[in-house]
């Protein structure tokens, strides 16, 4: 903590020392700038409203937004896009986001640039929406409780936008989960109401202008974090999609100290424990079926499932209540029937079109790898994925499997609920891989049958008795 | 299910040539054809139906391992899939017995693993992409299937095919063996009764044809079994028993003398490569009688010789005085020497205690502790054998009318297996397939006899009638049949009567094997108020605590019955387990949890103990935990350690929990930790605070205040209880 801190004040200072000095994006400046910060969960989601003019000579394609290091690094998604049209028939237009290096940005700070549609003449202004969501940001504190006490978790940011450019007025609501503020630095004009903290509004900013602020309040969410999830989808073109999840489940929040008193937990349940969770929703697709809960020792017997036609949700419940530290690994598997996510590209290609993303609601997860089992006998797989990820082949093996699946390994960190979007794995596979199976079983038990009847006719004995 | 294919067997095997089965004939076989395609499909069902009665379990639960050891068996076998033989062979566990450890590779029998992981692989290597647990949880109901095809052989062996396969449909759903051979319940036991009868049959054949072959093959099942069970010790017991009895009796022959040296001198050979038994068979006091009968048959062989040598009788009887004092002479000064220097070992007290059934009582706590080493109760008989309990008698009857060498072996089988099931309750399982082979025989026995009492009554009427030219004989039977008018009829209520009685048992297995034998123990299921089912599955969710959410290397101090599972599914370290190897180290424990809690918290000091586990039925009702255990806990310690005494926890004589219990026991670490902050606990309506429900009494010290420990975790039925040892107090 004490060197993000340090990190911040050095940034200050060389804002400060960079003054008004005309050096990173001189030809644009920020009109207006609108920050509302949720932190209402355990991932933190700002929406930014930026009202940007292009003051140069120029034109301009880009606009930069600037992060701090420690922001960047939890930065799990950022995204951009513009209103276009009047008034009902305005529709936001996604823009393109690409993170670039400016030789003369102040320390560590991180820069994206979002690509416009249209280039800004001289003197033209532009709306911008922009969406990023960190995680990992609420540090608790105190960072051990018992199991009376409830959380308290620190927020960081500043006061100000940090931007490359001048901003001219800026406001930043941050959004709390209750009223239960225990403190918040002061950058005049502050002002709280209710679960609302206003900064701003702030006037006629230098580039890179920068004041910390620290917002010390109640969170009792659910701080659900999967360490580590491994999704297998396995593609049977007999009619089935097989899934299996493994999770790395921990409660990231404060952690639990001292005793696990069950008869407090049992009797006064809405004081005792209340960081604490019990259990989970997953929100799973239609029609999901043969729907399993287990670990590596066993069925865990707590969970519902409520199937409907647009979605199905699975409640389940670990073991054992989490308290902040606690950990918790388990498995969850299903089947789904194929036709709703296998389809046919109109170049003869099969595509696999599923989701990304962790069931799981409102949970980070920092390592996701999803594998995509395909067929045994298919060829030529590639994949369509709307985000940056890693990616490899593998060979695995399943039931009869004479030569493997090649499957499709796709790896990302930093995960969350906002990337539940589709993706696609496409391949080529021909149909009579299908019988490959079934016939090696059949010849199997013909073989059998005619080792019978050949041991039953044939005398093996060297004597005649 | 069980009915069914009970039906398919009793249509007596020997099938007549007017078969009421139609679709038979339109095949054209012929009668030796038929019936050998009877027998297969009846043997085919009977194999299947072994291994699905198994499966109450898995249907009504999961696919999962139950019980105590089955834990231990299934932790050693994912540790042989993963690392390999010779790891195995040489793992030293640090996980157990903290901090003595245990020699693995050393000190259990391999025989389970090893079959476990060959099936493991063969089915890898058939490209059946299954979990090791799927295969544990299987082996025994697979094996017990197997078993059904080795009692049928030897039934045949024994009696006849009808025999044969009467015993493999009595054994693939008797009770007794049932209750150790479910899905799941992956124990050393459940491959060995099949060892166990594959080398009785081998030896009974070899006996039988004096084959060297068979001999050899009866050595290899011998050695099978000896890397499996423990109870080997009962074949190399009773196999010379045997001998001894066919030499007093007279039959000794140049067939027997083959078997058993081949079955001997091999099989032990064979037997002291499993590192366990090593040269027990040289040293130990339980394997000297077989030793003795071989050097006796040696004696024999040499006698015979020297009797076909010399034509003398009164020189060869002055010869016989001279070789047989001196042999018996040489022979008891050997076992003297041998015993005096300690290079043969005396009887373990498991033995004596086989002998002697109040042996264990009094000397052994650890072996009484055990419910399954107990004497058997005669329910227990009614309900592990049922109609079985009759027809060995009757069975014993049919063997000794028809006395051949391989019937003495079968009765002597079943004598003695049957003292043994007297003895101690486990032991029911070894004397099963005796029970069911002599059973076999009778059921058989009388079918055959009964059905051909009808049928030639049907068959002298039918002569009798269309010729009036009858041979002698039919004729003369003919009378013997008349002169007893209600004979075909009474023939036929009989057989009636047989067949009532053989779906009678076929009900009641199957009932038994659903009702008791089908649940694993680990997860507690009850019928809650409305009649639904609810299910406790408080020991997975502490043991899966502990395996999440402690250090590492933390070492949990329980009672031992959990110490199996605590490694197996908790993944740590544990100071005793159910591999009782160490007396003073559990009464350690016992020590520790009968204590005062500042005398308990030096031992556990002592001990490196993090924390403390103990087992608790109070809110649930659930009896068999630890303050029910507890009279052994202060039993085993005082064994060791004199400053334990039991009366101190009694009240004359009583042991109880309530406001009237002993003043030890109300302080004591193990009634601490069981009732911790349950006197503030409602457990049933209109009953005071801290009601305990396992005992029916309200808990007499409500006010438990810890010192040196704190709750670390409670399951949620508060089944099992976890608590943290403190950290010893700064001295400043």
């Amino acid at each position: 903590m004490d060197r993000r801190t340090l990190v911040l004040l050095f940034l200050l200072l060389v804002s400060s020392s960079l003054g008004s000095s005309s050096s990173s994006s001189p030809d644009i400046r920020v009109l207006s700038a609108e920050r509302r910060i949720d932190l209402t969960s355990s991932i933190v989601r700002v929406f930014l409203t930026l009202k940007v003019e292009n003051v140069g000579a120029s034109q301009a394609s880009d606009v930069l937004l600037a992060f701090p290091p420690t922001d960047a690094e939890h930065l799990a998604i950022l995204k951009a896009s513009t209103a276009e049209g009047k008034r009902k028939k305005k529709i936001y237009v996604p823009l393109s986001v690409n993170p670039t290096e400016l030789p003369d940005t102040p320390n560590g700070a991180h820069l994206f640039s979002i690509s416009l549609r249209n280039p800004l003449k001289t003197g033209e202004a532009a709306v911008l929406e922009v969406l990023y969501i960190i995680t990992h940001c609420l540090e608790p504190f105190p960072a051990e409780i018992s199991q009376s006490e409830t959380q308290f978790v620190y927020y960081h940011d500043s006061a100000m936008l940090l931007s490359p450019y001048h901003v001219m007025e800026q406001i930043t609501y941050i959004k709390t989960p209750s009223n239960k503020v225990e403190s918040y630095t002061r950058v005049d004009p502050t002002n709280r109401a209710g679960t609302e903290l206003r900064y701003g509004l702030y006037h006629d900013l230098p580039p890179f202008s920068y004041s910390p602020i620290i917002v010390h309040f109640e969170n009792n969410n659910p701080f659900a974090v999967v360490e580590e999830l491994v999704r297998e989808v396995e593609i049977s073109h007999w009619g089935n999609l097989q899934v299996r999840e493994y999770y790395k489940l921990k409660h990231a929040g404060a952690r639990h100290k001292g005793v696990f008193s069950r008869v407090e937990y049992q009797s006064r349940p809405s004081i005792s424990g209340v960081s604490s969770f019990k259990h989970l929703l997953a929100r799973l697709p239609p029609r999901v079926h043969s729907v399993y809960y287990r670990d590596e020792i066993g069925n865990i017997s707590s969970s519902h499932l409520r199937i409907g036609s647009q979605k199905s949700e699975l409640e389940i419940e670990p073991r054992y209540p989490l308290f902040g530290g606690w950990k918790a690994t388990f498995v969850i598997g299903y089947g789904l029937p194929l036709q709703d996510f296998l389809f046919k590209s109109p170049d003869g290609k099969h595509y696999l079109n599923f989701s990304f993303g962790c069931p799981l609601l409102e949970t980070v997860v920092d390592e996701l790898t999803i594998k995509v089992v395909l067929p045994e006998g298919s060829k030529n797989p590639s994949s369509a994925v709307p985000f940056p990820v890693n990616q490899q082949l593998e060979t695995t093996y399943a039931y009869l499997d004479v030569v493997g699946r090649t499957t499709m390994v796709l790896k990302k960190r930093n995960i969350v609920p906002e990337h539940n979007i589709p993706f696609q794995v496409y391949y080529d596979f021909n149909p009579i891989f299908m019988l490959a199976e079934p016939l090696m079983l059949v010849s199997a038990v013909f073989l059998f049958f005619v080792a019978c009847i050949a041991y039953l006719h044939i005398d093996l004995s060297i004597r005649k008795s | 299910m069980g009915a069914k294919a009970e039906n398919g067997v009793k249509p007596p095997p020997l099938a007549p040539s007017s078969f009421p089965f139609p679709f038979l004939r339109t095949l054209k076989l012929k009668t030796k054809q038929q019936e050998l395609l009877i027998r297969v499909s009846a043997l085919a069902l009977i194999y299947v139906l072994a291994f699905a009665v198994r499966l109450f379990s898995v249907l009504r639960y999961e696919s999962m391992i139950h019980e105590f050891d089955p834990y231990f068996n299934y932790r050693t076998t994912l540790f042989l899939t993963k690392n390999g033989f010779y790891e195995f062979w040489n793992w030293f566990d640090a996980e157990s017995w903290y901090p003595l450890g245990r020699i693995i590779g050393g000190t259990l029998f391999p025989g389970l693993m090893v079959t476990a992981a060959l099936i493991y692989r063969a089915l890898r290597f058939l490209t059946f992409a299954i979990h090791i647990r799927e295969v544990c949880v299987l082996t025994a109901p697979f094996f017990a299937s197997n078993t059904t095809l080795v009692a049928y052989f030897f039934g045949k062996e024994i009696w006849d095919a009808g025999a044969g396969l009467a015993a493999a449909a009595l054994i693939a759903i008797c009770p007794g063996y049932i209750s150790r051979s479910v899905a799941g319940s992956y124990d050393n036991e459940g491959v060995a009764i099949f060892a166990l009868l594959l080398t009785f049959y081998f030896f009974v054949k070899a006996v039988n044809t004096g084959s060297l072959a068979w001999g050899l093959a009866s050595a290899f099942g011998y050695f099978y079994m000896v890397s499996a069970w423990g109870g080997y010790v009962f074949i190399i017991n009773l196999v010379p028993l045997y001998v001894l009895v066919l030499l007093i009796t007279g039959r000794y022959s140049m067939r027997l003398y083959v078997a058993y040296n081949c079955m001997y001198i091999l099989g032990m050979l064979l037997a002291m490569q499993i590192r366990f038994v090593g040269f027990q068979h040289v040293q130990s006091g339980e394997h000297m009688a077989a030793m003795g009968v071989f050097f006796l048959m040696q004696v024999f062989y040499f006698v015979d010789w020297v009797k076909y040598i010399l034509h003398d009788p009164k020189l060869f009887h002055s010869f016989l005085r001279i070789t047989l004092t001196c042999s018996i002479s040489v022979g008891a000064l050997a076992l003297g020497i041998g015993m005096a220097t300690g290079y043969i070992s005396p009887w373990t007290g498991r033995f004596y205690s086989l002998l002697d059934p109040t042996y264990a009582k009094d000397h052994i706590p650890i072996i009484a502790s055990v419910s399954e080493h107990q004497p058997t109760a005669w329910s227990s008989f009614m309900f592990d054998f049922h109609i079985l309990l009759f027809l060995f008698p009757a069975g014993l009857y049919f063997c000794f009318k028809r006395l051949s060498d391989a019937t003495i072996f079968i009765v002597m089988y079943g004598l003695t297996s049957m003292y043994f099931a007297g003895v101690m309750v486990r032991l029911i399982l070894v004397a099963t397939p005796a029970v069911c082979l002599i059973s076999a025989v009778a059921v058989s026995a009388t079918i055959k006899n009964l059905t051909r009492l009808i049928r030639t009554k049907s068959k002298a009427s039918q002569t009798g009638s269309s010729k009036g030219t009858s041979s002698l004989k039919a004729s003369a039977k003919a009378s013997l049949d008349q002169a007893l008018p209600f004979q075909r009829n009474a023939a036929i209520a009989l057989l009636a009567g047989a067949f009532y009685l053989l779906s009678r048992y076929a009900i009641h297995c199957t009932w038994v094997t659903s009702e008791a034998y089908s649940s694993p123990s680990i997860v507690l299921a009850a019928r809650g108020a409305h009649g639904g089912r609810v299910i406790f599955d408080d020991y997975r969710e502490a043991y899966f605590w502990l395996r999440q959410n402690t250090s590492p290397d933390a070492k949990v101090m329980s009672w031992w019955d959990y110490g199996y599972q605590i490694t197996a599914m908790g993944n740590r370290t544990v100071i005793v387990d159910n591999n009782t190897w160490n007396n003073t180290h559990i009464a350690t424990v016992g020590r520790a949890m009968s204590s005062y809690e500042d005398e308990a918290y030096e031992i556990m000091q002592s001990l490196d103990v993090d924390y403390v586990l103990v087992v608790f039925g109070g809110v649930t009702g659930y009896s068999s935990d630890d303050i029910n255990k507890f009279l052994w806990m202060v039993r085993i310690g005082g064994g060791v350690f004199p400053v334990i005494k039991e009366p101190d926890y009694l009240v004359n004589g009583e042991y109880r929990v309530d406001k009237g219990a002993a003043p030890k026991m109300l302080n004591c670490l193990m009634y601490k930790l069981c009732y911790y902050r349950f006197g503030e606990l409602t457990t049933e309506y209109g009953k005071p605070t801290g009601y305990d429900r396992a005992r029916g009494v309200e808990i007499g010290n409500k006010n438990v205040k810890l010192e040196y420990l704190e709750e670390a975790f409670t399951t949620s039925n508060w089944i099992v209880r976890i608590y943290k040892v403190k950290p010893p107090k700064n001295r400043w």
